[in-house]
């Protein structure tokens, strides 16, 4: 009961509610606008927060993931364009549905299915944080060790395209963690003389870089595409008919997305694929997807949704994000002074149940949002590029110099810009790389700590059962894509 | 589905060190190569003070992790080649050069004259002509972030021709 009055908390502070207000509108312009998205739109926010206490902080963060989730399905209805990546698998059925002149019809549906995937993955992060952080208490540096490694293998598992690829993208990650001084020796490593590097890479510059700046340059090799846009009369409330074809849809979604989701893998992006092929496998009328089946629309929207609250258990239950967007919310935790984990549900519950009760605050302003404003939010598309992304430009840069107030990190910043797109182009996902970035801290310094306990002998890392079984889901997890793809072969065969 | 299987037998038919696959590894592990490399520079701790393994064993493994991964991917690309990226349009060369125009601009002259030229010749570049909103993005906007950041973060912008006027 106790907890239930702190999660509605942000109703009775007028200063929350403005800041989940912004945070959802701003959310929703950062996922209509293709390129953009809750990753770099968090990142780039990241530096205003420092002007807000830690609670109003974070809850403009997670409003901004939440909201920016669900806005990406307005521009994979109406220009057959993700938003966001997590959009994707909503193009499928949305535009074809749009071009039959249903497109309020399908908003109608992805707008709710979003907001029932939201607060259905809110539920489990308020059941299951708490379980998993209490867990967290028998963990000790090789399990955390053992639990890191868990995290990275998953990117190769569930991770969108090469498996092996995920993986050189995370060991890369680590190894931009490894930059600076060493945390244990002091010794200087990959600083090649220069100052600034001392302190380490940053994570804003990385990721305002491989997001932001790599999607800029992506967009210059896109300046004569043309969009198709579906106008937009009114968003429609799904009719009885079709409730009743998609409410098991909605909820098995709702419970894929929360379990991929609490995964360290891509988040949403994996969760709205397997959502919408789940769909797809238990629909009646499978031959209507990818024509404009409601179905389809639901699967993808309540899935991806739904993984926003499942990456937030292991980001607040025990550091490790679940995605790149809560590898940000992560770093806006850590900036804050919160370090996240099982001491701060036991010291911090106010400041906790807060962000539980934002997120559920943020979810059902975006449902109002999306309804009455889907039409204004559509008209943002029609910014051009070339107006566009000049300003995102100017605003990245000043975003990266603020932090640090260093020159350095904007040129690193335009590094990672170059270095990400041309990891995009050959196949190389840019997520696991944050996700490396951000545990590689974890990684190496659980590992020599881990080392000094058991005074060099690796082999003691098998002799704790819960690192055992973390040592044991990874081989798993490396070994899921070779059977997954061997599977695909031998179907492939038979056909 | 077609067109990129297509695109996988066009790659098939370039000789092998023209193929991206051949050529990505080849960056990669030059790179990993030449870090690790660096990794026999890095300072020894005395055994004395050591406590566990040394700071450039981790990154060393890393390295190494990265380069047999790396054969494994092109390994496998001689298998299965990867299908050929279309070739890079005029504009993204001229917004890559836009970055080498701010790095030296803003290294040079000023950060907020930097921001600017960016804005104009990318939007330009892009397509834009009409002179209201170059002046939009190249000076309106940057005037406002320039401000907003300057008022509300308290951040103070580095000195140059521009900044340094603002400041006095």
């Amino acid at each position: 009961m106790d907890n239930l009055l702190l999660m509605l908390a942000p109703l009775f502070s007028s200063k929350l509610l403005l800041v989940l207000f912004f945070g959802t509108l701003f959310g929703l312009i950062l996922g209509v606008l293709p390129g953009l998205g809750p990753t770099t739109g968090g990142a780039l926010i990241l530096p205003f927060t420092m002007t807000l206490d830690p609670l109003s902080a974070i809850v403009l963060l997670t409003s901004i993931y939440c909201a920016g989730t669900y806005g990406g399905a307005i521009t994979a209805v109406l220009i057959n364009t993700p938003g966001t990546p997590a959009a994707a698998a909503t193009c499928l059925d949305g535009y074809p549905l749009a071009q039959k002149g249903e497109a309020g019809r399908a908003l109608g549906m992805a707008t709710v299915s979003s907001t029932v995937g939201g607060i259905f993955s809110v539920v489990i992060l308020v059941f299951f944080a708490p379980i998993l952080a209490q867990l967290a208490y028998e963990f000790g540096q090789p399990e955390y060790f053992a639990l890191a490694i868990f995290g990275l293998t998953m990117l190769a598992s569930i991770g969108e395209g090469s498996p092996i690829k995920n993986l050189i993208a995370g060991a890369f990650g680590i190894l931009i963690s490894t930059v600076g001084k060493d945390f244990m020796t002091s010794i200087d490593r990959f600083t090649f003389g220069i100052n600034e590097l001392t302190e380490g890479i940053g994570f804003i510059p990385v990721v305002v870089g491989l997001f932001a700046m790599s999607e800029m340059l992506t967009q210059s090799t896109l300046i004569n595409q043309i969009f198709n846009r579906i106008a937009l009369k009114a968003i429609k409330l799904p009719s009885k008919d079709d409730y009743k074809k998609t409410w098991k849809t909605i909820l098995r979604s709702s419970g894929i997305g929360s379990f991929i989701g609490v995964l360290p893998a891509e988040g949403g992006t994996v969760a709205s694929l397997i959502g919408y092929s789940e769909a797809k496998r238990f629909s009646k009328n499978p031959e209507e997807f990818g024509k404009g089946s409601i179905e389809g629309i639901a699967g993808a929207e309540a899935a991806n949704n739904a993984a926003t609250g499942g990456a937030m258990v292991p980001t607040l239950a025990l550091g490790i994000p679940g995605s790149a967007t809560t590898a940000v919310i992560l770093t806006g935790l850590i900036i804050h002074g919160v370090r996240p984990g099982p001491d701060l549900f036991r010291e911090q519950p106010d400041f906790l149940y807060g962000i539980f009760g934002a997120m559920l605050i943020a979810n059902i302003l975006f449902f109002i949002f999306g309804f009455f404003g889907a039409k204004i939010f559509a008209r943002i598309t029609l910014v051009p590029n070339k107006i566009l992304w000049p300003m995102i430009f100017a605003v990245s840069v000043c975003g990266t110099y603020s932090l640090n107030q260093s020159i350095i990190d904007v040129w690193i910043m335009l590094f990672f810009g170059v270095l990400g797109f041309f990891m995009r182009r050959y196949g190389f996902s840019v997520v696991p790389v944050i996700i490396g970035l951000i545990l590689g801290e974890l990684v190496e310094g659980t590992l020599r700590q881990s080392l000094v306990i058991f005074d060099g002998n690796w082999l003691m890392f098998f002799t704790r059962p819960i690192a055992l079984t973390f040592f044991i889901l990874s081989l798993i997890a490396l070994a899921f894509p070779l059977i997954r793809s061997r599977k695909f072969k031998k179907k492939n065969d038979k056909v | 589905m077609k067109n990129v299987q297509k695109q996988k037998r066009a790659n098939k038919s370039l000789p092998f060190f023209f193929r991206d696959e051949f050529k990505v590894s080849l960056v990669i592990i030059l790179i990993s190569l030449a870090l690790l490399i660096t990794t026999f520079t890095f300072d020894i701790v005395p055994p004395i003070l050591n406590r566990g393994i040394q700071p450039a064993t981790f990154p060393k493994a890393l390295l190494v992790l990265i380069i047999i991964m790396t054969l494994l991917i092109y390994y496998l690309a001689t298998k299965n080649p990867w299908k050929v990226e279309k070739k890079l349009p005029r504009s993204f060369f001229l917004t890559l050069l836009s970055f080498v125009i701010f790095v030296v601009v803003s290294k040079t002259l000023d950060f907020f004259l930097a921001i600017s030229a960016l804005s104009i010749f990318v939007s330009y570049c892009w397509g834009e002509k009409r002179l209201f909103y170059l002046l939009l993005v190249g000076i309106i906007f940057p005037i406002i972030v320039f401000i907003f950041f300057e008022t509300i973060l308290g951040l103070r912008f580095p000195p140059g021709i521009i900044t340094n006027i603002y400041y006095s």
